[in-house]
């Protein structure tokens, strides 16, 4: 007899449909990218009992566990239940049953770079940050990809992801320990922006130019530059891959505190749930504000947020995207 | 430190007791340790361990090495030496009031090697750091061990000192003290209950460190070319000339000064004293484009050499303190504690 599925409830309990008639596939998330070691064990036992004794390790972070049969998902999602317990529920995620296995795949994985737990240049602890992105916007069906990174060397790729946030340092000078090296000047001059310049013989920086990268900070020899305790944060959004028309991400909010950034993050559903193009079985985010407009995005994604005094909101995005065009290909 | 050990008072005070002693010695003195300042570190949510000042005993970062060593004090980062107007030239007000600096033994020596190179380097004390350094009263932060890995004081000599006006050890919640100086003693609280406290001193680095024969050094370099022995070529490799080993370090002294018109009134302006080092780009800059020491590795011979070389020759005691700070801080894992055992080790072999 064959299989019969109900393929969106499948999907929906992160389980794909495959090119293998028989076996699908469980999308593990690992929200922030960063996992006790101990939780491997248990991947390795749901691959090695129910898969085909393989793992694959996906670019959102995740493990996709491919070669299980159909009919073995109950039984897989109460040996899934562990983990959710300790990558989910202990993150603060709502998960009422977690012997069901996940609840929605719609929203992926929240991923991160490695972040200030091991990396120098990292602004913030991003795996943290991430979790706690996880616990406001999960579980959820609407497709939205988010990612951190912990400085603008954005390592996570947030620049291909709908809503991408960028550790940023607001840097501060310290004058009377400033010896005018150029350190941080010429290191800025020709990394960075050239954000920075020395005035009477002390550096100055040009807030229009900082992105707060903090690389000034790793630079100085005296520790007159240092970052301000609070964590500031840049998000670029609707960066994209795909066949349309792929780009990259475009600065939304600059020098934005946390509680902003989790506020936008939970008004973007509502702003889907408005105007998503139900005829189509899918219909990316970026596509929807490309039909929209920026200004209705913009609105609906600030609704009701208090914006930081220091949050500095884009007029416009400037995409740089491409569309794929036959026009654009030589012909021989 | 005149006085004899029979009126030097040794006290167990409470944590109230211990805000008491700041308080009354407030009155005359601002007082000086090192602290920690949240999330100012290096890295982001690490904190700077800096000498500021405090009022209270628990601002006060008794288990770590500061970062920035206490020098800073006696010579700042950036000191203003003059303001000019027009013709007219005057000198800023220094704060007159005394400062009572908590640190190290190793950076007590630290001290004593400021004094040689702006005291007793020629024919007139450097009046800026004199007049400060008159200022200055020393209390001891006690270790009875090494802070960490870093530490070599035991090495150099400098793990000892009886040059201080009072000495402290945090001990579960309670200061421990040992009051020498008569100007201190009346600040100790009268509810003071004595205690049997004389401070200890770390007997044994974590790891040894050989510190070279100075003469020897010397005959090394000027008879069998050192200077050119390819250990100086792989710092030159390893170093990146950042400069944090100097201005981390308690004893490295160098200035520069510079004059600036201020951009609104270019009528006035100031002339700054600022730190500068042999690590740090321009240091050897001359007319016409100049520079002795353009490679890294011939910087860090010149650091080397000045730390326990050439210091030695002219003042007798070496210039390193063994603080660690310069270890503790190269971005780059250079040990200079490694580099001088090195230099022993060539020396051995000669």
């Amino acid at each position: 007899m064959s299989t019969d599925l109900n393929t969106k409830l499948i999907m929906r309990n992160a389980y794909r449909i495959t090119s293998d008639r028989r076996h699908t596939c469980l999308r593990v998330r690992v929200p922030g990218g960063h996992l006790e070691a101990r939780h491997l064990s248990l991947i390795q036992h749901i691959a090695d009992t129910y898969g085909n004794g393989t793992v694959h390790i996906t670019t959102r972070q995740g493990f996709e566990i491919p070669g299980i049969p159909y009919e073995m998902i109950p039984e897989v999602n109460r040996a899934l239940a562990p983990l959710l317990e300790a990558l989910e529920v202990a993150i603060g995620v709502p998960l009422d049953d977690t012997t069901q296995g996940y609840p929605a795949a719609g929203t992926r994985n929240v991923a991160a770079c490695i972040g200030n737990r091991v990396c120098p240049f990292a602004n913030n602890d991003t795996t943290a940050l991430a979790q706690r992105i996880e616990a406001t916007i999960f579980p959820n069906h609407y497709h939205v990809k988010v990612a951190v990174t912990g400085c603008p060397n954005d390592c996570i790729k947030a620049h291909l992801q709908d809503f991408g946030i960028i550790g940023q340092a607001a840097v501060e000078i310290d004058a009377a320990r400033c010896i005018g090296c150029e350190a941080c000047v010429t290191n800025c001059r020709k990394r960075v922006t050239g954000a920075l310049e020395l005035q009477n013989m002390i550096a100055v920086r040009d807030a229009q130019r900082c992105i707060g990268c903090g690389e000034c900070v790793l630079k100085c020899p005296t520790g007159a530059w240092s970052r301000n305790p609070h964590k500031f944060f840049r998000m670029v959004i609707l960066g994209r891959t795909g066949k349309k028309n792929p780009r990259l991400a475009a600065t939304f909010l600059e020098w934005a505190a946390e509680p902003v950034i989790l506020a936008v993050l939970r008004n973007v559903y509502k702003f889907i749930d408005e105007h998503i193009d139900r005829s189509l079985p899918k219909e990316h985010l970026g596509y929807i504000v490309d039909r929209i407009g920026y200004p209705a995005f913009r609105d609906a994604l600030l609704d009701g947020v208090a914006l930081n005094p220091q949050a500095r909101v884009a007029e416009r995005l400037d995409f740089h995207g491409y569309w794929h065009t036959a026009d654009g290909i030589m012909q021989w | 430190m005149h006085d004899t050990p029979s009126e030097t008072r040794r006290v167990r005070l409470s944590c109230e007791e211990a805000d008491i002693l700041l308080d009354n010695l407030a009155a005359h003195y601002r007082l000086f340790a090192p602290v920690r300042l949240p999330g100012r570190g290096r890295f982001s949510d690490q904190d700077a361990i800096r000498y500021a000042e405090v009022h209270t005993v628990h601002e006060i970062e008794h288990a770590r090495r500061s970062h920035f060593s206490p020098k800073e004090i006696l010579f700042p980062v950036s000191q203003t030496l003059f303001y000019l107007m027009d013709d007219a030239l005057q000198e800023p007000q220094d704060d007159p009031r005394d400062m009572l600096v908590f640190l190290r033994a190793c950076d007590i020596h630290g001290i004593a090697r400021l004094d040689d190179i702006f005291l007793n380097n020629g024919p007139e004390p450097e009046p800026y750091y004199a007049r400060r350094r008159a200022r200055i009263k020393l209390a001891l932060l006690e270790c009875r061990h090494s802070l960490d890995e870093h530490c070599f004081c035991v090495a150099m000599g400098t793990n000892r000192t009886d040059a201080y006006a009072m000495a402290v050890r945090c001990d579960e919640g309670q200061l421990l003290v040992e009051v020498r100086d008569d100007d201190l003693r009346p600040a100790l609280p009268a509810s003071a209950a004595p205690a049997d406290f004389t401070p200890e001193f770390p007997t044994a680095d974590p790891q040894p460190v050989v510190v070279p024969d100075a003469d020897r050094l010397q005959s090394a370099i000027r008879d069998h070319g050192f200077f050119a022995h390819p250990m100086w070529a792989d710092y030159a490799k390893r170093c990146i000339a950042c400069g944090r080993c100097n201005t981390h370090c308690m004893t490295c002294s160098c200035f520069t000064a510079y004059d600036i018109a201020y951009t609104e009134q270019p009528n006035a302006g100031e002339r700054r004293r600022v730190w500068a080092s042999c690590h740090i780009d321009r240091f050897t800059d001359m007319a016409g484009g100049h520079a002795f020491r353009d490679e890294n590795g011939s910087r860090m011979r010149f650091k080397t050499m000045h730390k326990i070389h050439d210091f030695y020759q002219r003042f007798g005691r070496h210039m390193c303190v063994g603080c660690g700070r310069c270890d503790a801080s190269c971005p780059e894992y250079i040990s200079f504690a490694t580099c001088i055992s090195a230099i022993s080790r060539v020396l051995e072999e000669r």
